[in-house]
């Protein structure tokens, strides 16, 4: 298998040594872009397996980028952005981010994150079942078992549960999930949301108070692992 | 010390405030008007109409004051100097009072309001001088509190990159004291950002149903999971979903939650507990360190404030940005010393419930 290449714009020569280091040092190909022009053109010319997009460019908002990026790139986008900002989180989510970091943050959970989009993208999930973990779904039968024991589900958890596995690995918006699960004139009933992801964390988590399937990114949404 | 200009009459607009005193002074007047005979005459109407006159100073701007001494000399002459009801003058000596009552009024006014202006400016110059100060304090504090971890990451990637020949466990320990400094230094800005976003007076609450339960758990987990400090989280399972800020309330449970960590010994348990009361949140926050001296106990919560004697590593910011981020909610915190030792922090946030929780689904 060729080296998975991964594309980082970031106009901040420091993060994107340390970016290169740590990418490199885990087998994977870095081109850098130091403005968003030049990323939009970089990654154009060589389509890259993953982008690791920062939101703070100098030329032109990775908001812009993004939106330039998704008309025609279909692969994972990893959006860096500085703390507190979490409309700015929320906004890139919601036009097609795959997922999100802040600085300062960790490479070690940054490489994670690669290593599970990267793995995700190459075992297309044809099949008709699909295992994370302890947990086993078969979308035909519509049946979802825990340990090997079956988990009893009402139709909108079971539709919750099948957007998040959908999505496995990407931070899913609440505005995106009450759209997909309730649609557009539930957008902000997120209590509804919450209340299913407490009984769907009830019957699928071993420890509904310390998830390890559907982690909430607080104040953002929820990511399914 | 700045009674006069505390009284709040001076806000009022200028009719208002005119308004106020012709009102004032036509009672007086009329009450004079019948008891004139039983208080000694004209004479003694004069000095209480200059009484009512340098009260209003005292709380008025100088052009309503001026306006009404003249007019009181005006009413004086006319309904009490005799020939009353007309505005003659028979002698010169009630001439000559009428236009000392003139002058005295007016010198009075002018002089109350000098005063006033003088001590307005004093206080502004005092509050100046305090904001001064406070900046002075959080630079010292800043730059010490900056500067050492700062000086820490520098000396250890220094000592890596030079000393050859470090052993794996002096490695290892030069890289956990690395990994806090700068997770310190982490902190450090962003309790000036919050205390900013806090003092800037544009904070706009985000208001979301929040599942307490998730949001203690989950902060308890991401922040101090690695701290090998014990920290109990005592639930009520019929908790509702209340409508507030998670971030500003995660903020608050962060700082409080991190100060028990660092003051009280190493191996005893922080509880954090959760309750509803009515249409509030409670929460609980209750550690088995020392406690906080009992006179200290309302100046905690004071911007820089640190107790004495408190070690390093704090800036005296986070328990204020905790206090800040429930009074943006109308709650408030409130601490206290247990008898057995420890504190308890208790906030009270008021806040919209749901109990949509608890209702069976579908």
């Amino acid at each position: 298998m060729s080296k998975a290449e991964i594309l980082v714009i970031d106009d901040e020569a420091h993060i994107r040594k340390l970016l290169e280091i740590a990418l490199e040092s885990n087998g994977y190909k870095v081109w850098q872009a130091a403005s968003g022009r030049d990323g939009v053109i970089l990654a154009a010319n060589h389509p890259p397996d993953l982008v690791i997009l920062d939101l703070g460019l100098p030329d032109k908002s990775g908001h812009e980028v993004l939106k330039e990026l998704r008309t025609w790139y279909a692969k994972p986008v990893i959006i860096l952005s500085v703390q507190n900002l979490e409309e700015d989180i929320i906004n890139a989510l919601d036009h097609g981010a795959t997922d999100y970091l802040t600085k300062p943050f960790r490479p070690g959970e940054l490489m994670a994150r690669i290593r599970s989009l990267l793995r995700r993208d190459s075992e297309p999930s044809n099949g008709a079942q699909r295992k994370f973990g302890n947990i086993h779904i078969d979308f035909i039968a519509r049946l979802v078992k825990k340990n090997d024991e079956q988990v009893k589900l009402t139709s909108t958890e079971y539709q919750l549960l099948i957007l998040f596995a959908k999505n496995e690995g990407n931070v899913l918006t609440h505005h995106y999930i009450l759209k997909e699960i309730w649609g557009p004139s539930y957008l902000e009933e997120t209590q509804y949301l919450r209340v299913f992801v407490g009984q769907l964390r009830k019957k699928i988590e071993e420890d509904p108070h310390n998830p390890q399937h559907i982690i909430t990114e607080s104040g953002v949404g929820y990511r399914f692992v | 010390m700045n009674v006069l200009s505390d009284i709040k009459l001076n806000k009022l607009s200028l009719p208002g405030q005119l308004v106020i005193s012709l009102t004032s002074v036509a009672a007086v007047s009329c009450l004079c008007f019948i008891i004139s005979d039983f208080i000694g005459g004209y004479k003694t109407v004069a000095f209480i109409l200059l009484m009512v006159v340098s009260i209003l100073a005292m709380v008025f701007d100088i052009l309503p004051v001026l306006i009404t001494s003249f007019l009181t000399a005006l009413i004086w002459n006319y309904f009490f100097i005799p020939p009353i009801l007309t505005f003659n003058i028979r002698n010169t000596e009630d001439l000559l009072f009428l236009f000392m009552y003139l002058i005295i009024a007016s010198v009075n006014a002018a002089l109350t309001y000098k005063i006033r202006k003088a001590e307005k400016k004093a206080s502004i110059r005092e509050e100046k001088q305090h904001t001064i100060k406070l900046y002075n304090t959080l630079l010292n504090s800043l730059s010490h509190e900056l500067r050492t971890p700062l000086a820490t990451i520098v000396g250890g990637l220094d000592t890596l990159k030079e000393q050859k020949n470090l052993t794996e466990k002096q490695k290892s320990e030069l890289f956990a004291t690395l990994d806090a400094a700068s997770m310190r230094l982490n902190r450090q800005v962003e309790n000036l950002l919050n205390m900013n976003r806090l003092e800037s007076g544009l904070l706009r609450l985000k208001l979301d149903w929040c599942d307490m339960n998730e949001l203690v758990f989950g902060m308890v987990k991401k922040y101090f999971s690695t701290q090998g400090r014990e920290i109990v989280i005592n639930t009520s399972e019929g908790l509702p979903f209340f409508r507030l800020d998670q971030g500003l309330v995660e903020t608050a449970l962060l700082n409080i939650i991190h100060n028990a960590v660092q003051y009280t010994p190493e191996h005893s348990k922080i509880i954090v507990s959760l309750e509803q009361s009515g249409n509030r949140c409670i929460i609980r926050i209750e550690d088995h360190g020392k406690g906080f001296p009992e006179h200290e106990v309302n100046s905690v919560f004071e911007k820089f404030y640190r107790l004495p004697g408190a070690g390093t590593g704090g800036t005296g910011l986070g328990l204020s940005i905790a206090k800040g981020c429930i009074e943006a909610h109308n709650g408030s915190i409130v601490l206290e010393n247990k008898k057995n030792g420890g504190a308890v922090f208790t906030l009270i946030i008021p806040a919209q419930t749901s109990f949509i929780n608890h209702m069976k689904n579908e």
